[in-house]
């Protein structure tokens, strides 16, 4: 019965070619849109990971605060929601670094009185509180402390280039979701026009007794194999995009630093596994709709 | 007008009304059909016989009445049990109604797929059923490249070949020549000879006096008359 339900499924397939070439094409270009999209965020997410790894906070403290405050302060910033390590650097030792730093410019520091650098904290955040407005509402909650002067926080364009990524994210996820409702309402209508096609055979197979399964058994697995098919082409047409441009790239843009990836095999069953859903969800809408009536 | 009694009845109707919107097909039909029996349901153009054939096979569902077949209520049978109703039937279609771009074979084989029947099985009972017929040289044919009476031929074998209890054929000669219509009418003969029952559905008077049987008349949606006739008689029901 099975190869029987495939037999059919392939027959109608070849039937209809122009009909299913069409559905086949409209699937694979969904799928390659939505899985360019996902091929960028992940790409995207990797790099962001990596800024994010040096984002730090440096707070810089008043003159002359008594060494027996500073451990109360370590503490006060060190409970702070998101803080994950609160590291002293005195005037001393800031000033020391600054020279080792600085060894070409060695005159500079020659003419100097007083060491004029201030106590600081720096301050790591854990990964979970890296969201723009969790860092910036932090250095608020820091700055508010009596015994800071000020609080810098480097790599400001970072946070900038974070709102746009996300800004990003929320476009792809919104994208996605309208090629999967736009793949299904094409599979659906695709598949509808093949029923309508074969609307006298149906009616046939209704009047000599097939039971409803028989008759749409085929038409789930011809919507299964449009969307595997269809996952497929788009893929491969993704990954050649990929192979040519992935090397430029990366030898362009970021040298040594990390590799532009290709979807995991994971990520890959599981478009393939959607792109199959799509198909049987469009061949399920038109079928009930169908025979229905 | 019920003349058998239950137990030996495929096909029983009581009171039955049929409507097309405020059009009445069929009004208060009460009949009776006994097993292995062979009837004609005659009468004019628009009297009701295709409806009423098509209130057996649940084409339509009655306005008012109640059907049973072979004991079964059809208004109280679920909708997953219509496919099971049907297979005790074979329908033949005036027109036909094979399926273009399916071969003989295929067009007869689709009963037994439907059924669930096995493969061998299929091949054993296609091919002799489409000898039965005579269309064994014609089973890799398409329908459209067959005449009349042989598309008849192989609506015909789909119609016996998954063993149905009851066969209707709404106007199975109507659009063929004296001899074809000959072919068909002897092989629903010999399928009623081998306990079937057959209803046919015909305008066709001459046909009925040539094969003789139990003969309903329906009239403007009404059963005017049931009678039974020999084989070449004359009968007053005409």
């Amino acid at each position: 019965m099975k190869i029987l339900f495939f037999k059919r499924a392939i027959e109608d397939f070849r039937n209809n070619r122009l009909l299913n070439v069409v559905t086949l094409l409209t699937v694979s270009l969904s799928i390659l849109i939505v899985s360019t999209f996902i091929l960028f965020f992940i790409n995207t997410n990797e790099i962001m990971n990596f800024w994010k790894k040096g984002l730090r906070l440096m707070a810089y403290l008043k003159s002359d605060i008594p060494d027996s405050d500073l451990s109360d302060l370590r503490h006060q910033i060190q409970t702070m929601a998101g803080v994950e390590s609160a590291m002293f650097i005195s005037k001393e030792e800031a000033y020391r670094q600054l020279k080792t730093e600085m060894k070409r410019q060695a005159s500079l520091f020659e003419n100097l009185d007083k060491n004029p650098l201030p106590d600081a904290f720096e301050i790591r955040m854990s990964t979970a509180a890296q969201s723009w407005d969790k860092v910036e509402f932090l250095a608020t909650q820091i700055e508010t402390l009596d015994e800071v002067e000020e609080v810098e926080y480097g790599q400001k364009w970072l946070g900038r280039f974070t709102q746009i990524f996300d800004l990003f994210t929320l476009t792809g996820y919104a994208m996605c979701i309208i090629f999967f409702m736009a793949a299904v309402f094409i599979m659906a209508n695709t598949i509808r026009l093949v029923i309508y096609s074969r609307r006298d055979e149906i009616e046939v197979m209704r009047l000599v007794g097939a039971a409803e399964r028989f008759i749409k058994i085929p038409f789930y697995i011809q919507g299964l194999l449009q969307g595997a098919l269809g996952a497929c082409i788009g893929l491969t047409i993704l990954f050649v995009a990929f192979w040519l441009m992935a090397s430029n790239i990366e030898s362009g843009f970021f040298p040594g630093l990390f590799n532009i990836r290709f979807l995991s095999p994971l990520i890959l069953s599981m478009i393939i596994l959607v792109s199959m859903l799509v198909g049987w969800l469009g061949s399920y809408l038109s079928l009930k709709q169908f025979l229905k009536a | 007008m019920i003349e058998a009694d239950e137990k030996s009845s495929v096909i029983r109707m009581f009171h039955v009304h049929h409507n097309y919107g405020p059009q009445k097909a069929l009004i208060d039909i009460t009949l009776d059909i006994p097993k292995n029996d062979f009837v004609f349901i005659t009468g004019p153009s628009g009297a009701g016989k295709t409806t009423l054939l098509k209130l057996l096979y649940l084409a339509e569902a009655v306005t008012e009445g109640q059907v049973l077949i072979d004991g079964m209520n059809l208004s109280r049978i679920p909708r997953k049990r219509i496919p099971l109703l049907r297979r005790k039937f074979g329908i033949i279609f005036q027109d036909y109604k094979l399926i273009a771009n399916r071969s003989v074979f295929d067009n007869v084989s689709l009963v037994l797929e439907a059924a669930g029947k096995k493969r061998r099985l299929i091949l054993k009972k296609v091919r002799s059923v489409l000898r039965l017929v005579g269309m064994e040289d014609r089973q890799t044919a398409l329908p459209l490249s067959l005449s009349g009476g042989e598309q008849q031929r192989v609506a015909v074998a789909r119609a016996i070949v998954g063993d149905p209890k009851i066969i209707l054929a709404d106007e199975p000669t109507g659009s063929l020549d004296d001899d074809s219509a000959g072919i068909i009418m002897d092989l629903l003969k010999g399928v009623h000879i081998r306990g079937t029952t057959v209803i046919i559905a015909t305008h066709d008077k001459d046909l009925i006096r040539k094969t003789g049987g139990r003969v309903l008349l329906l009239k403007e949606g009404r059963l005017e008359a049931s009678s039974f006739i020999e084989k070449d008689y004359e009968n007053s029901i005409f």
